[in-house]
């Protein structure tokens, strides 16, 4: 990655990064069209090197908004089972989420879509569900571990001062935990951009249509285009967490 | 004014507190001492209702804490613990604000309150105010846990060994500004503690544990000189303990009246301590107790020291 000077700080850095990172995005979706010559001369022998079927920002708007209907979800059912299984009244559950969310990480994307589309049909609506189901566990993990590191010091002081649990949750429990738990958002993020592509095979519009028929059609240059696009986006996304984890780990810095 | 009745509590068939009785009065500073699992703690967090008694009544002013909503009793207490428990994500203004803020105090008067605090406890609020937990010290550190359990002006202060993961010359700094928020503030406060040297220079009444047991509940003159059986003797230094006397006891109660013009001079406040390290350096037997008052001329004599703190 780009060395940059260390006055910006950590977080900083991680901004400055996100940001060109997402400007190449976009510029690289927009002129994708414009490199026929360039793939002309990388792939002679085929007859239309670029993927003409839908625009590249196209691809890469309904790319993200899949991953984003999966995601949003995830985060929600996520952050709450775990926050839910922490608690008092919910410890006893703890084995049995574990256990759910782990047989749903086993459970490859391609055997949900299988399953999932002769019950609901072709289209976007399997690909989320496989993705919800895939990504579901690392949120959860993360939140339950998190939440279970807060230093017994801290929740005892919160308790002998007459914060209510509520209270406890909110402002001391999660905020410590905030970092944790966004690196979990952050892993099932990312593989969700990758895993979305083969939603594709059964009809959603993605940045794996273009890699899917180049594949099918031994056309590699559709391969690289979709890959690189891709790529792009999950660093560019992965950077963006970085700076957000820089962000919520603000108080651990400057030690003396 | 706090006050425990036959208070018994049992942990996993152990009896953590057996029949213990007391009355702590407004503005004491009464400290729990004995060994380890003698039972302090427990009966500190039974205070504010951390943990409820098997049989037996706390009351706080008249009031059975177990009958008390313990949300808004824990509010009315400023805790400390040992290990502090500063909230690592809150600079040291926001700790010290956390009880004045869930009782939705006016901002202005919060942030007066911080600025007070901060000068209570010896920190210089432009300089800390706006520091993370992890940018202080220890010793700074457990200064804005106390300032932090002072915010809400509570009613008494519970205290469980504040300063036992200190280092000495810290530990020694900052019992001296407790003694001094304590005389300054008035409040009552309740300290868990090991360290009897503590607990003698900073209360005004020990409660002597063990075994969940309350051994001898006395000022420390009172136990030092007349130690209940043998094991608060021992634990107050067998014959060690006469020393310890020497360090509750002020010059002015024990000068004798005596025209002898003696060179150097005592104030009467000084601890008998103190007046014998004097003796000891400046190779004098005796010191002009000076009175402010204009009293009649007394001296403290050594040989006075010796045979009458027996």
């Amino acid at each position: 990655m780009t060395v940059l000077p260390r006055r910006f700080g950590a977080e900083g850095r991680a901004a400055i990064r996100a940001t060109v990172l997402l400007m190449a995005l976009i510029v690289m979706a927009l002129a994708m069209s414009a490199l026929v010559p360039l793939f002309h001369a990388a792939f002679p022998e085929l007859e239309r090197p670029v993927y003409t079927r839908a625009g590249f920002m196209m691809l890469l708007l309904s790319h993200i908004g899949l991953v984003a209907a999966a995601s949003l979800p995830v985060i929600l059912v996520g952050v709450g089972v775990g926050i839910a299984v922490t608690r008092p009244g919910g410890r006893e559950f703890a084995g049995i989420v574990d256990t759910i969310t782990a047989i749903g990480q086993t459970f490859p994307p391609v055997a949900v879509l299988a399953i999932a589309v002769p019950l609901i049909g072709f289209g976007a609506a399997p690909t989320i569900i496989a993705l919800i189901v895939y990504g579901v566990l690392p949120v959860v993990d993360n939140t339950v571990a998190g939440l279970r590191s807060s230093p017994p010091s801290v929740i005892g002081a919160a308790d002998g001062m007459g914060l209510t649990a509520r209270q406890k949750l909110f402002s001391v429990e999660l905020p410590l935990a905030a970092p944790v738990i966004a690196a979990g958002i952050r892993t099932s993020v990312t593989i969700a951009i990758g895993t979305a592509t083969i939603g594709s095979t059964v009809g959603a519009l993605t940045l794996g249509s273009p890699i899917i028929e180049g594949l099918s059609g031994s056309n590699t240059a559709y391969v690289v285009q979709g890959a690189v696009l891709v790529g792009l986006l999950a660093v560019t996304v992965d950077q963006f967490f970085a700076w957000l984890d820089a962000r919520l780990r603000r108080h651990e810095l400057n030690q003396t | 004014m706090i006050s425990f009745e036959h208070v018994t509590k049992t942990y996993e068939g152990r009896k953590a507190l057996d029949d213990v009785s007391m009355v702590v009065q407004s503005g004491e500073f009464c400290a729990f001492v004995g060994p380890s699992g003698a039972g302090k703690s427990t009966l500190l967090r039974l205070v504010n209702c951390l943990i409820k008694p098997d049989s037996g009544t706390i009351e706080y002013d008249g009031d059975d804490v177990t009958k008390l909503d313990p949300v808004v009793l824990r509010r009315r207490f400023g805790y400390v613990i040992q290990s502090v428990g500063l909230f690592p994500h809150w600079t040291v203004a926001k700790n010290i604000a956390t009880v004045p803020r869930l009782l939705g105090w006016p901002r202005k008067k919060i942030d007066d309150r911080v600025e007070e605090l901060l000068l209570l406890v010896d920190l210089a609020p432009s300089e800390f105010r706006d520091r993370y937990p992890r940018q202080l010290s220890g010793g700074q550190q457990q200064r804005v846990g106390v300032a932090r359990a002072l915010a809400a002006d509570p009613y008494c202060l519970l205290m469980d060994e504040p300063f036992g993961a200190l280092d000495a010359v810290t530990r020694h700094a900052l019992q001296g500004e407790l003694a001094r928020i304590q005389k300054k503030t008035g409040k009552t406060v309740l300290l868990v503690t090991h360290d009897v040297d503590e607990a003698i220079r900073l209360a005004t009444r020990i409660a002597v544990m063990a075994n969940g047991r309350l051994v001898q509940y006395a000022t420390p003159e009172e136990i030092l000189a007349a130690p209940a059986d043998p094991f608060v003797a021992s634990l107050f230094g067998g014959e060690a303990a006469s020393l310890r006397l020497l360090k509750v006891r002020r010059v002015g109660d024990w000068a004798v009246a005596d025209g002898a013009p003696p060179v150097q001079s005592i104030g009467p406040d000084e601890t008998l301590e103190n007046a014998l390290a004097r003796m000891l350096g400046s190779g004098l037997d005796a010191l002009a107790v000076s009175d402010p008052g204009g009293g009649p001329k007394r001296v403290i004599r050594l040989d006075d020291l010796v045979r009458r703190t027996r």
